[in-house]
């Protein structure tokens, strides 16, 4: 894809205006907040942003005020894919009755976990197989952050939330982590990747070919969140690349359905030996404190067993044949 | 009259009605799921579309939620939408109609009332859209497909006026109105047009001391669809309110503004009353049965009988003072529920036409009648049975049951 990662430099991206404004009211180390602040860097013109019900919602636009230096609309918690669709063809159609100016402007929907994998996704299934052209922004903390930590399908097995607490019989959450990207890479749409915001440059490129790719495209960003996970707050950019050193949360593109490993990930590719044990980023969480006892410590196992499963079959999927090379 | 045109008749069920009325409308965007029940406004529309006989987006969405959505967003972003639904299609997008409300996004939706299940029924009633009656909504409600064609039409200058900016449903009564052919009068196009007119936008203050149009647009951002903690959120709601009231008064003028040009008036736009002014006993409805009921209220007279009917076209905002007034000198009122407020001790119309009766000085002996629940047909002889109980109650002033069913097993 044509797009030129050398317009994306630091000094580029410091010297370009926010449009996600400081003054909003996201907790001490909150990454998605990074993220969207990082994501508004890499718009290439006039932008309309929608945001599904969530921490990121809420945090930025207790009226009267806004975070937003972007037109911005919020309806509901399972609509972000169904709002991007109304504005897409309300500007399509009003442009092209020439009730509105004849220029370009994208639209970026931005959901939690909750918004995503649970509630919303039939919005976003169907606005994706319908074809419309926007980039989704999936800022992914693992839970339902904004109204107490809950489990949703995006937290990961083991991981101790309020609604799935590690207690005396139940040691957290006993179901894994829906495949998300997957998912929407199976609706055959052009564009999907995972990005990290420790990979700033990784991500606001592929944010950018999001917004640049004629149709559909999906992101789907990790983005740890301090009060929900029981970490240290200055520590979720570390966070966001020890996932992805562990390949608990490798970074990819998926263009036209053929995956691609991304830079950072692919070095664990080349050189397996630098893949870092799974142990050093769950110790770090108090989320999975309960699996450093006698009593789980098994459960360490099986999500070691887990990811490196996952990461064979990315690996595999990744792996790229010759369009020639007979079988 | 001399400003009457010349109409075109028809011969249109009434989603046909809808859809023809929609096509004069120039429509930005249709959002629609046509399956929770199906109706065949939306098969229409986007016959119309694929014709390219509107210059109109269609979008197909997967459920009526995100229609509604994808409705409320286009019109946040400027466009003027439509929409059609019924029945659990109604109810599933019943979270988002009070969004659409609160946003103040003027979309029009025609519904052709159906009833909920369990059990399963897609025949006509109207417990659909009574269950929406507080979501914030105009809700009118209409007579036969020539009332349908012509409030469509007017819905979009009701819904769009800068003093009300408030969405608007048309209910038709299912199968009765959506599905039965029946001769429409026209207006032209170009007519239509003019009378419909182009969007107009509400101009919003911005914190820089700026005149802005309220919605989505890159060159003066803004923020819709906000968090409003309990310091603002109670405000919103006030001017929501404030708004409906207005509707009460632009409904009247739009029903003027088109009788000059097409000939019909449905009353004053809010109450149709008729044969009232000497009535002694009188009905009150919404919906088709107004038409049963008045070939009743003719025969009636010729036997002398003072009978009358009082057809309520808008419900929501509920014209209170209008129907105090014609109701006021009756003796005795048998008001019509084709829906039930479970545990309400009576349907919602009658709790609405009793309430507004209250400070009434000798106000009329008033009883309740829930009719034709999932499509149960009600029939002349039926209504001449109500008619002959308010005789009796208007004489005795004895109220039997409050609370009646029509043509119920028992």
């Amino acid at each position: 894809m044509a797009i030129s990662e050398g317009k994306f430099t630091a000094k580029d991206i410091a010297e370009k205006p926010d449009l996600f404004l400081s003054g909003h009211r996201a907790c001490a180390g909150c990454a998605p907040a990074t993220v969207l602040r990082l994501i508004m860097k890499a718009t290439r013109g006039p932008t309309i942003v929608t945001e599904a019900t969530g921490c990121m919602e809420v945090a930025s636009t207790i009226y009267p005020y806004t975070s937003w230096a972007v037109p911005w609309l919020h309806t509901a918690f399972e609509t972000a894919g169904a709002n991007a669709s109304g504005i897409e063809v309300a500007l399509k159609i009003m442009k092209k009755k020439g009730k509105i100016k004849d220029e370009q402007v994208d639209v970026i929907a931005f959901a939690g976990d909750g918004g995503t994998f649970d509630i919303g996704i039939q919005a976003l299934s169907g606005a994706v197989e319908r074809g419309h052209d926007f980039l989704y922004v999936l800022y992914d903390n693992e839970a339902y952050m904004n109204t107490g930590i809950q489990r949703s399908g995006g937290t990961p097995y083991g991981a101790s939330t309020t609604t799935s607490q590690a207690g005396k019989v139940v040691p957290g959450k006993l179901e894994a982590k829906k495949p998300i990207a997957d998912i929407m890479v199976a609706h055959e749409m052009p564009y999907v990747a995972t990005a990290s915001p420790h990979y700033w440059k990784d991500l606001i490129v592929k944010a950018r070919k999001g917004i640049e790719v004629d149709g559909p495209a999906f992101l789907h960003v990790f983005a740890p969140c301090p009060r929900g996970w029981r970490t240290d707050p200055s520590k979720s950019i570390e966070l966001s690349r020890l996932a992805v050193e562990t390949c608990m949360f490798p970074l990819w593109e998926a263009v036209n359905g053929e995956y691609q490993l991304s830079i950072p990930s692919k070095l664990f590719a080349l050189a397996p030996q630098k893949k870092k044990p799974i142990k050093e980023y769950l110790q770090t969480q108090g989320r999975f404190r309960h699996l450093f006892t006698k009593e789980h410590e098994k459960m360490l196992d099986e999500i070691q067993q887990q990811v490196d499963q996952r990461w064979q079959r990315l690996l595999k999927k990744c792996a790229t044949t010759p369009p020639n090379a007979t079988q | 009259m001399k400003d009457v045109v010349k109409q075109e008749l028809l011969a249109l069920n009434g989603d046909e009605a809808v859809a023809y009325a929609t096509k004069q409308s120039d429509v930005d965007v249709i959002a629609a799921y046509p399956i929770t029940p199906q109706t065949i406004i939306v098969e229409k529309l986007s016959e119309y579309v694929s014709n390219g006989e509107i210059n109109t987006e269609f979008v197909c969405t997967e459920s009526e939620h995100s229609a509604m959505c994808a409705c409320l967003a286009a019109s946040a972003t400027g466009a003027r939408v439509f929409t059609a639904s019924a029945s659990a299609g109604l109810a599933l997008m019943h979270e988002m109609l009070f969004v659409t409300s609160g946003c103040r996004a003027p979309v029009v939706m025609a519904i052709a009332n159906r009833a909920l299940s369990a059990p399963l029924n897609i025949h006509g009633d109207h417990s659909d859209t009574m269950a929406e009656r507080d979501s914030g909504w105009i809700q009118i409600y209409t007579e036969n497909a020539q009332e349908v064609y012509d409030s469509v039409l007017q819905a979009f200058r009701i819904a769009e006026h800068l003093d009300t900016q408030l969405p608007v449903m048309i209910g038709l009564d299912g199968f009765t109105l959506s599905h039965t052919l029946e001769n429409v009068h026209v207006i032209p196009d170009d007519t239509a047009a003019r009378f419909v007119g182009t969007r107009q936008l509400t101009q919003a203050f911005t914190h820089e001391g700026k005149t802005v149009p309220y919605k989505l647009d890159p060159a003066n951002p803004m923020t819709m669809g906000p968090v409003a903690m309990p310091n603002y959120y109670f405000e919103f709601k006030r001017q929501q309110e404030e708004a409906m009231k207005n509707a009460l008064k632009i409904i009247p003028e739009m029903n003027e503004e088109y009788a000059r040009i097409s000939g019909r008036r449905y009353g004053d736009g809010l109450v149709e009353a008729y044969r009232l002014d000497d009535a002694e006993i009188a009905t009150v409805c919404l919906g088709s049965t107004a038409g049963t009921i008045k070939t009743v209220v003719d025969e009636l007279r010729t036997e002398g009988v003072k009978a009358g009917l009082l057809k309520i076209r808008t419900f929501r905002p509920f014209p209170a003072q209008a129907i105090a007034q014609v109701l006021a000198r009756t003796r005795a009122v048998a008001v019509m529920d084709r829906s039930i407020s479970f545990g309400g001790n009576g349907g919602a119309i009658f709790h609405e036409t009793r309430h507004a009766l209250y400070e009434t000085a000798n106000h009329p002996h008033m009883v309740n009648y829930i009719y034709g629940l999932g499509g149960r047909d009600t029939s002349p002889t039926q209504i001449r049975h109500i008619f002959g109980d308010l005789q009796a109650l208007a004489k005795t002033g004895k109220i039997e049951e409050k609370v009646n069913y029509v043509g119920i097993r028992e």
